[in-house]
């Protein structure tokens, strides 16, 4: 009897502390108040970036003594916990829409940090290197070309012999950037799908298509069953080698998708606020599925009691990432920035204020 | 002196059983509200025809629950119908013929550890593995052959019950009172009509509770399903078609769901989750009353 009433007091102690530590890990922004805390900064979204943008901080902290803590959450979530001000910047793979932006207690800023690009990865006896044109790619997407060997890709892919196949299409099924970027570039180049699917992190996609869970579930259903085609991130098909296809892009050119052919996209015209797509950009030698992933927060620094010297912390780290740690980059299969888009993201930090004053000089 | 103390501890120590088991109903109880509550915008936007729509357009903000439902019961029950025999015939061996001894126990704890295997490596294991037999089986029958699907998702579902309903099972067949059974083998009874006609029967209601445990844990399966299924929410045509569940829509877009409808409308498939469960739980203990009546 004894015995078994301690049991359960250790029992309701363990329960408690268990209760308590979970609640005060919630409030954990509210410990800014010393010196050290300054040093510490709470990021979450993309798991697009997760890879690299833990590389770099983890880079950063080396030199600055600064600690970033990163949560890939996903690009809603870092949005919301931004919104909430739970953490000090969100990462998002796409940027905010005007009705999210209004939707922000204060005004946000937002900056590219690198490039990713969506590869078409397929399964086909003797995995021929194939090309697709736009309409062949949204074609098969909407199940209007259902064969492999439809006149549509034969036309373009002379020499290769394509066989009488029918075409298992594969997707995201978990909301993504990858699917927004990929759904982005749909719309672009086809009206029909604009009207009838759109642009989303998850779509109403044409009956019968699979969808596997994150880029290792797409890959898996393409790698098992022959005559499948998916969408993927280039850094998981790179890492993975796994076949994809060329696209011809608005220049009329096809391309292969490497980190450099990304990274090209970006360097037309960027607009101040660096809020633009550039899926089917129109450069001679660039990717056309390629988009840049942002880092957002604040433009006014000064809330939730923040110190100065943390607002400094935070904007200096996200100085270094859009130079010094743009090298982490293409190690790790990302396409880094080019230099207008650099200098735009540059714009962007420099507008940053704590009590109305710029912080970077 | 002492004996004060010992009233004491039994007072507290029921003061706390009172506290732990009326916490978790308040806890089940706020569950259900806080569910509801976050589901309101969803069932003002979406109405009645949230439950037979068969469109999810997150785009559109246009939302139908109706095959998710469909592919959660189909999942749900075929799993539980192809894992019950293997359930019962291991839970007999374990229970009945070979209740004690090493080798048995070795088996008992294999069994066991089923469970402790991760979802999401059942998940990729039935990706890699049984997702291409599958194929082939479907190649066989001139159907699309992508090896995800109902069939596949609900087969590794099975395995993944097995633990479940066993170890309940095995437990009341092991509790089967001796002079029943005596009494069975007194009047000639072979042991194949010993179980059939003694053992089973007279813990049908013990056999009925592991089933409708292991159905509790199918509908709310989500890793696995999530990458075994196909993720199509599309009405099936047969039983390799891919599906979805209701789980795993909630899994797969909760985290990238963006605006008021479209979040709560997610939530709301929770809610109702939740409600599907509760349901079938009622039939599964009305069922379990009927037949000990």
């Amino acid at each position: 009897m004894k015995h078994s009433i301690f049991k359960n007091l250790a029992l309701a102690g363990v329960l408690a502390i268990g209760l308590s530590s979970c609640s005060s890990g919630g409030n954990s922004s509210d410990q800014n108040a010393n010196a050290d805390a300054d040093k510490q900064l709470l990021g979450a979204g993309s798991t697009f970036g997760n890879p690299i943008y833990t590389k770099m901080f983890s880079e950063y902290g080396k030199t600055s003594g600064i600690q970033t803590n990163y949560q890939s959450i996903g690009s809603g979530g870092g949005i919301k916990q931004l919104m909430n001000k739970l953490v000090d910047f969100g990462a998002s793979d796409a940027f905010l829409s005007d009705d999210d932006n209004s939707k922000c207690p204060a005004p946000v800023v937002e900056f590219p940090t690198c490039l990713g690009a969506v590869v078409l990865s397929y399964n086909l006896p003797g995995n021929p290197e194939l090309k697709f044109t736009p309409e062949v790619v949204t074609g098969i997407f909407m199940k209007t070309i259902t064969k492999w060997n439809d006149k549509k890709i034969a036309a373009e892919n002379p020499g290769v012999s394509l066989p009488d196949m029918d075409i298992t299409v594969a997707h995201r099924s978990d909301g993504s950037g990858t699917t927004f970027i990929f759904t982005d570039y749909l719309s672009k180049v086809s009206d029909d799908w604009k009207t009838k699917i759109g642009t989303g992190k998850s779509v109403n996609w044409p009956d019968g298509e699979l969808g596997g869970k994150g880029n290792e579930g797409v890959a898996g259903i393409v790698k098992q069953t022959p005559g499948t085609i998916g969408y993927i991130e280039l850094t998981y098909a790179l890492q993975n080698s796994m076949v994809f296809a060329q696209v011809k892009n608005a220049a009329g050119n096809y391309v292969k998708p490497s980190i450099q052919s990304t990274s090209l996209c970006a360097n037309g015209d960027i607009p101040a606020d660096t809020r633009i797509s550039i899926t089917n950009a129109n450069v001679d030698q660039g990717y056309p599925i390629s988009s840049f992933t942002w880092i957002l927060l604040y433009k006014e620094q000064n809330y939730n009691n923040r110190s100065k010297d943390k607002a400094t912390n935070l904007v200096k780290e996200l100085w270094w990432m859009i130079h010094e740690g743009q090298a982490q980059a293409t190690p790790l299969n990302y396409a880094p920035l080019p230099p207008k888009a650099v200098a735009a993201a540059e714009g962007v930090l420099k507008s940053v204020t704590y009590d109305g004053q710029p912080i970077l000089q | 002196m002492k004996n004060r103390w010992r009233i004491l501890e039994n007072k507290i120590f029921v003061r706390w059983l009172t506290i732990v088991s009326l916490g978790t109903m308040v806890l089940l109880l706020l569950f259900f509200i806080t569910l509801f509550v976050s589901s309101w915008p969803a069932i003002k936007a979406n109405g009645l025809g949230f439950l037979w729509g068969k469109t999810w357009d997150p785009v559109n903000n246009h939302y139908g629950m109706y095959p998710f439902l469909v592919g959660t019961l189909i999942t749900s029950f075929l799993s539980l119908i192809i894992s019950a025999p293997f359930s019962i015939a291991a839970a007999l061996f374990l229970g009945e013929y070979y209740p004690k001894g090493v080798i048995p126990g070795i088996f008992r704890n294999v069994i066991d550890l089923l469970a402790a295997i991760p979802s999401v490596v059942y998940g990729f294991w039935g990706l890699y593995t049984v997702a291409p037999i599958v194929s082939k089986i479907e190649l066989a029958f001139h159907l699309p052959a992508p090896g995800v699907g109902i069939f596949t998702a609900s087969l590794v579902l099975s395995i993944m019950l097995v633990p479940y309903s066993v170890s309940l099972i095995r437990q009341v067949i092991s509790m089967t009172p001796v002079n029943l059974k005596e009494a069975a083998y007194a009047l000639g009874s072979t042991r194949t009509e010993v179980i059939t006609k003694v053992i089973i029967p007279s813990n049908i209601s013990g056999i009925s509770a592991g089933f409708l445990l292991s159905l509790g844990r199918a509908l709310g399966e989500t890793m696995a399903v999530t990458i075994l299924i196909g993720n199509s929410p599309a009405l099936p045509h047969n039983i390799f078609s891919p599906s979805y569940t209701m789980a795993s829509v909630i899994a797969n877009e909760f985290t990238e769901a963006v605006g008021e409808v479209y979040t709560s409308s997610l939530i709301e498939i929770g809610l109702l989750l939740f409600v599907v469960t509760t349901i079938i739980n009622l039939i599964g203990r009305l069922i379990i009353k009927r037949a000990i009546a």
